[in-house]
Order: C-alpha cells, then structure tokens, then sequence
C-alpha cells in the first residue's frame, strides 16, 4: 500500500527530479546536470568563431541589454512558479508601468522619482488583486491573470483614448502636454556605466544583475524561499507545517507584478515614450526563459539562476543568428525551438528515472 | 453451501509481485439479501471487488453467475452481464458537469452501434423511466455538480440498475454521506433487496451494517476469516474476527504518566454527537482506537487547529488552549504527523534533511537566512536516531522505502521538545521494521510531553500504547489500561454495542 509521494496536479508544470542515487548512471547524471550549460558554452565558442566581433564586450553587454527587461520579467514569474502558480500578466503589468510612468511625466508634469513610485505602486497592487482572486476567490492562477492580462491591456489605453504617449503629444481635450520625459528617469534606459572600458555597461544591465542576485538568494538561502518552493510542491504539507501558506502565494504574485512593473519603467526609459504598441512579445519571451531555466542543473523545477541562464542563452542565440546575417523573422522560430527543445530536455530525459 | 446462491465466488487469489493480496476467497451472494464484507485496511477488499468487477484479472479461482462461469474481462462485460459495481469514489461513477438526465442514460450513448445523433427528448422520457422505477426524486435537468453528495451517490446507483443488475457491489457507499443521506440510501437498497438482487455492500460503519446485514462476511490478510448468519447476527465476534485474533507481541512496560499536560472537557466534533472529556499526562502514550470513519482525524485536525471546535474547552500545561492554526498549535508546542504521508507530509521536490527542517526553519535560520549546515546536523542526528536507511542526508524522499519516508515525516516533528505530539495512523503503509523502530523511539522519547497516537489497528495500539481510548460515533466510548486489557469489552465498544445500549 505504499504510495510514492507523487507530484500533485497543479498548474504549473513540473517533472519528478532526477535519481541522484541508484540506478542512474554517471554519464547520463552528468549529462542531465550540465548538458545545457556545455551547449550554451559551445554556441558561444561557435559563434565566436564564425561571427567576427561576437567574442568582444560590447557584444556581450548588447546581449545583455537585449534580454535584460524579459529577463527580469522572468524572474518575477519564477517566483510564481516556484509557488505552483504561473503569471500571465506580467506582459500587460510591464506595458502599463511604462504607460503610466510616461503619463505622469508628460501629462502631469511629474519628475523621475514619483514616475518611478507610481509604477511600483501599480505593480503592488496587480500583484495584491492577483494573489485575492487566486487564493481568496479560488480562481485557477491561469484564468485569473490571463483575465487581468487582458484588463490591463485595455486599461492602459484609456486615459490617452488609445494614443501613445510622447513629449509634446495632443492630448484627448485638445491642448498639448506640456510635461516632458525627465532626464534622470531616461538615464534609466540610457546612461552607461565604465566597466573596464569607458560606457560600457548600461543601467539596465545592472538592474537585471542586482536583481537576478537578489530573488537567487531569496529562493535560495532564505527561509521564506523555501517555503515558497514548499508551498508549490506540496500546498497541505507546508500548510500542516505551519506556512501562512496565503500569505506566500499572494507573496508570489506581488513580486511577479513588482518585477514586471520595474521591466515597465526600463522599456519607457529605454524608449523615451509611452509607446502603446511595444512589449508584445515581452510575456511570451520571459515565461520562455523561465521554462528553459528547469534543464538548467537538472533542476526540472524553476530557479533563478536557471532562469537568468534561460534568457541570456535566447539573447546570445539571437544575437550570434543576427551576426550571421540570420533574417529577423526568423527569431521567433528560433526562440520557440529553444523552449521545445529545453522542455524535453527536463521532462523526457530527466523525467525518466521516476517510478 | 447454499443451492440458491445467483453469485459465487470460489477460492479466489490475486497477487500483486510477491505481495499476495487475495488468498483463496470464497464468497456466495443470494437473492434479496445483503452480504456486509468487513475488512480492515489492506485486508483485501478493494482488490475482491475489482477482480469481481472485471478489473482484475484473478490469478487462479471461479466466479459463477446464475450457475455459469463468469470470467469478465472488463467492467463493462460484467455490466452487460448483470454485476454492477458502485465505487467507493461517488464521482467515479457520475460525471459532474452533465445533467442527471444524460448521466443516467450514459451507459447507452456509448459503444459501437449506437445511434450517432443525440435526441435530448428521448433521452430524457427514457431517463425519466429509470429514475422513476428507482424512486430517484431527484430534477433530471440539474447538474450533477449542484448535486449533494447523496443525490450523486443515488444517480450513480440509479445509473447502474438501469442495466437490471442480478448483482450489485457497493464499495462503502455511506464514506462521505451525513446520517440523514444515508438513510434514504438504506430506503434504497431494501426496495433493490425486495426487487430480488444480491447485493454485496462493503462497509465499516457498524450503523450502516446493524441497519443492512443480513449476513456478515469478515476479510482479513486476503481471507474469509468468518461468516455470520443467523436471525440474531454477531456484531462483535464480525469486529472480532476483522481485526484478527489479537497476536502476542513484545510486551511493552505501561507507564501511568506524571502531571497532566492536556486535557478536554465536553468537547464536540460534530454538531449533534456526545462530548466527551480526556487527559493526557506527561510521558504517557495514548491510543485512540476505532473504526474508519468515527472521527479520529477530525479529532486530530482539531488538536492541531487545522479545524474548529464546535463546542468544549482544552487546557495545555493548565492554560486555555485554542489554536486558531496550525501555526498556534506548533507555536504552543502541539505536533501533528499528519495521516497519509504523500499527501500531508512530504514534500517531493526537497530532499531529506529539507524535509526534517520544514516547520522549524525559523529556528535553524540566522535573521531568515538557512543555515543549511545546522539543518544537516540536525538531519543526521536523526537519520541515526531512527535508523532511517539512505546514503546521506541529502538522498530524494522517492528513493526512500514507505518506511523511511515514515521515519522522516515522524524525526520532523521529533526534532524539536513538543508538549503534545500528536500521531495520526503513523504506521500506515509502514513494514513491520519500521514500525517497531517509530514505536521504541516514540516510547524512549516520550518523557517531557504527553503522546497521542491514532490508530485503527488495535495490535498497533497493543504494540505502543500505554493507555486506550476508543472511539466510536464522533465521541468517546471507552479507555482501558494496557494491562490485562478486558478484550470483550474493547471489542464491543469499538463495534459501538456499548453505545446501543446507552
């Protein structure tokens, strides 16, 4: 009558871990372990040597730049995921937190720093209603952010009746915004810092670091991470051990939002306007990278490091393709054959020694 | 045996590996009687009414319906030849987002012949002759999902006479019914016995069984250990015969126990039932005792705070205690090793020593950061304490036995100076080994807090206890001092004869 404790159904996906003791061979422990680390360091090896100028740092750090606000996008939803749940709206979060940024600055006149609160408050919030539907109302996590995704996508589009949103634009009473994009909050998107050579590293380069460091260690090393991941892999268990476990889902879903909303104000500063048709593809690629990051290490569950390796390995990808003159409509294929690719490689061949 | 039996089952066996499951079954069901199976967990029963049913194939053995054999090779075989099964599981047998009108003729809308196009009218007048031959009252538009679970239980026992049954098994149908809910399934099955079917009903609520038998066929270790039959049935020698002739074992040194660390007064489970008032004391284990179903786990869940008090008052070390979480409880220093352990215990992604950490994180971290060295210390220490087999403390849960497993979830709550420890069926899915290392380290242990363990098995509560309560009916019907135990009387109170006569 013994049970196996097997996963329990839940949202987000997950495969058993791999046997690290028994039946499992060396090679093949070794292969689930480091396999897609050795193949993002023999792409880049490949294309070092096929695309002139890949091996430099201005390369690296325009890789860097291209994944940095999907890769804090990402990170954020690790967070959901390592609680059994999953964020489909932080693709809308992050287009409303630059909407809004660009609205406060050029419409009411607003200076970088109220820019920046009100976005933070805003992911906040999303991120408070999300976890109350989710955990209060007992909406499946998907439906109810895939339900939010889509409030917010019209929300952001009301106060400007459908416009986007420059410095000097025509606002819908017919006089002109006076309110102009502040310096210091497009330094944001622009201002390099010297690292080795001069102007090289750009802010949001740095964001990205401190932030992936900053969730690494949470999930990692702290306690209330590892409830986190106790409450995603099993809810009753963390629950009769005594985890507010409420209180970590809703957790989740504010850092989600919070992260998406930072993501929202790099892409306005980077822009340098509230530019309603940009951050389509923002949701797809970071829930991608944040997938990718399970056959990272063998985990077969989400990690932040895994993810932030998930991003940089699309960005390098795409740049090296770019480099060799690849078109730029072939991307998406080359994005959607990494996740396919990366999701076999954690389910099918890590997957296989469960009982 | 008897000439006028419809259904025989003769020396049936089915092994699963080398775990031998059922050993030589033999079993004959008349017409218009009710056949009552008892049997513990693991006796065999789910493994005797899935072999009927056609979902198992017996290893060797007879079936014989109406004097032919019957050898079915898929349920709906034995459907089609009269032997209707009603799960255990109630939404097994409905589908819950289809209307009861659809899920009474469900059975005719599938297979090869059928006709393709779909006549709602039809289906409802043909339904509506099904549900009024079974006396269902139930509106054939409603949604099986809006449904109380007794109507559901109905439609599914309805949906399965529509195939005219000469045989019909009920896998204790009355597990998550309310009293009221299951009376009106009782109405049910003495018109179907009136009818002339042969029914086998499985259960271990002994007001189910007094309310039903006719007969009483008691399964053990894959046996029928006994049959009882007879104008006057035998409650108690059925129990009896169910949890086994009580095997001698390692005499234990029962202990009487300090000062009182926990006690209840007028406590009630469930609204309607009779409170009932205990103690614990301090270095004593106590077993509660009783059948599936009488509320143990409720009475768990609500020491721990996971449920509330409808009514009565506990004290811990002499101050009110009224945990309004789990949290409170292991705050207060109340332990749960929560029944079912893949269910309520492990967490599969986090290895051993994680495991053993989870609800003292708090202790073993620095201002919130893991100190994962002093979770491993505290890991070996009782990796060597329990005798858990692994290579190192950071094995994975799923390669560990169900007894090691066992073993973790119990050193989790070890690890930490309880004043009540509380253990829900603790040995479920536990070898023999196992069980004996839980129990002497449980007994070892025991000094500084008061001890509970639930347990349905009474040799298990032989083996650990120090003092037996027993349960019965969401209250407390009787405790004996593990010395010299009176047997008729515990038997009789855990078949709840006691409590017919208050």
């Amino acid at each position: 009558m013994n049970t196996d404790a097997t996963n329990t159904a839940q949202s987000a996906p997950k495969a058993t871990k791999t046997a690290k003791a028994g039946s499992s061979t060396p090679t093949r422990d070794f292969a689930i372990r480091y396999g897609f680390l050795l193949l993002v360091f023999a792409i880049v090896v490949y294309f070092s040597i096929m695309a002139d100028g890949f091996a430099s740092p201005q390369s690296a750090v325009f890789i860097l730049q291209s994944v940095s606000i999907t890769g804090i996008l990402a990170l954020g939803v690790t967070a959901t995921l390592v609680a059994g749940g999953f964020d489909l709206s932080i693709g809308s979060v992050a287009t409303t937190a630059m909407m809004a940024s660009s609205y406060v600055m050029v419409v009411m006149n607003g200076d970088a720093l109220s820019a920046t609160l009100v976005c933070l408050a805003i992911g906040i919030l999303i991120g408070l209603i999300n976890g109350f539907l989710i955990v209060y109302m007992r909406v499946p996590d998907l439906l109810a952010t895939l339900g939010m995704m889509f409030l917010l996508l019209g929300l952001q589009r009301i106060p400007t009746e459908g416009r986007s949103i420059a410095t000097g634009m025509t606002l819908p009473d017919g006089s002109v915004a006076s309110g102009t994009f502040s310096p210091s909050f497009l330094a944001l998107g622009r201002y390099r810092f010297d690292f080795v050579i001069p102007n090289l590293v750009p802010a949001s380069v740095v964001v990205l670091v401190v932030l992936a460091i900053v969730i690494w260690f949470f999930l990692e090393y702290t306690r209330f991470g590892r409830m986190m991941y106790a409450v995603g892999s099993n809810e009753r268990a963390a629950s009769l051990a005594g985890a507010p476990v409420k209180g970590y889902k809703i957790l989740a879903y504010v850092i989600s939002a919070i992260f998406a909303s930072i993501g929202g104000i790099l892409l306005a500063a980077r822009l340098g306007r509230g530019d309603i048709a940009s951050g389509n593809n923002l949701l797809l690629d970071a829930v991608a990278a944040a997938l990718t990051g399970f056959a990272v290490l063998g985990a077969a569950k989400p990690n932040a490091f895994g993810t932030a390796i998930g991003a940089l390995f699309v960005g390098i990808l795409l740049q090296g393709l770019t480099m060799m003159n690849a078109p730029y409509y072939t991307q998406d294929f080359v994005k959607g054959v990494v996740l396919v690719f990366a999701l076999v490689f954690t389910f099918a061949l890590s997957g296989r020694n469960r009982r | 045996m008897n000439a006028t039996a419809i259904f025989r089952v003769e020396n049936l066996r089915k092994s699963f590996g080398p775990n031998r499951v059922l050993d030589g079954v033999s079993i004959d069901l008349q017409p218009g009687t009710v056949t009552v199976l008892m049997g513990a967990n693991g006796a065999g029963k789910s493994t005797l009414v899935k072999t009927v049913c056609g979902v198992y194939q017996p290893d060797s053995g007879s079936l014989t319906l109406d004097g032919a054999p019957f050898a079915p090779a898929s349920t709906a075989e034995a459907i089609r030849a009269g032997v209707v099964t009603v799960h255990q599981n109630i939404n097994d047998g409905v589908i819950a987002d289809l209307d009861v009108a659809t899920n009474l003729m469900l059975d005719r809308l599938t297979g090869w012949g059928k006709p393709v196009l779909f006549n709602p009218f039809r289906i409802r007048r043909e339904a509506r002759e099904v549900a009024d031959k079974m006396g269902l009252t139930v509106d054939l538009r409603a949604e099986v999902a809006d449904l109380p679970l007794a109507d559901r239980q109905m439609v599914a026992i309805a949906r399965a006479m529509a195939h005219k049954p000469k045989v019909l098994i009920l896998d204790e149908p009355t597990s998550s019914l309310s009293s009221a809910e299951a009376e009106r399934l009782f109405d049910l099955v003495e018109r179907l016995k009136a009818g002339g079917v042969a029914i086998l009903y499985i259960s271990h609520r002994m007001s189910d069984i007094r309310r039903l038998a006719d007969r009483i066929v008691s399964l053990r270790d894959g046996r029928i250990v006994g049959t009882f039959d007879g104008p006057v049935l035998d409650y108690e020698g059925a129990v009896n015969a169910m949890l086994g002739e009580i095997i001698s074992h390692d005499r234990i040194e029962v202990r009487d126990g300090g000062d009182i660390v926990f006690s209840a007064r007028n406590l009630t489970l469930k609204a309607g039932r009779k409170p009932f008032s205990f103690d614990l004391k301090d270095g004593e284990i106590v077993a509660i005792t009783g059948l599936v179903g009488v509320g143990k786990t409720d009475l768990a869940e609500t020491l721990f705070g996971a449920r509330r008090v409808v009514s009565g008052d506990m004290t811990l070390s002499g101050r009110p205690y009224r945990p309004r979480s789990a949290a409170d409880a292991i705050a207060t220093g109340v332990f749960l090793v929560a029944k079912d352990r893949s269910a309520s215990s492990i967490v599969p992604d986090f290895n051993i020593y994680e495991n053993i950490s989870l609800p003292f994180l708090k202790n073993l971290s620095l201002v919130g950061v893991s100190a994962r060295s002093r979770e491993r210390e505290r890991a070996r220490a009782q990796i060597d304490a329990l005798g858990i087999v692994c290579r190192t403390e950071r094995d994975e849960m799923f390669t560990l036995s169900g007894g090691n497993q066992q073993k973790v979830t119990v050193a989790r709550w070890l690890a930490e100076p309880a004043r009540l420890l509380i253990l829900d069926e603790p040995f479920q899915g536990v070898d023999i080994a196992a069980r004996r290392d839980i129990a002497r380290k449980l007994r070892a242990s025991a000094d500084g807090r008061a001890t509970l363990v639930f347990l349905t098995e009474l040799d298990e509560a032989f083996e650990i206890a120090d003092r037996i309560l027993v349960m019965s009916e969401h209250t407390l019907c009787g405790e004996h001092i593990n010395r010299n135990l009176d047997m008729e009387r515990l038997l009789a109170e855990i078949s709840g004869q006691t409590m017919t006569v208050n």
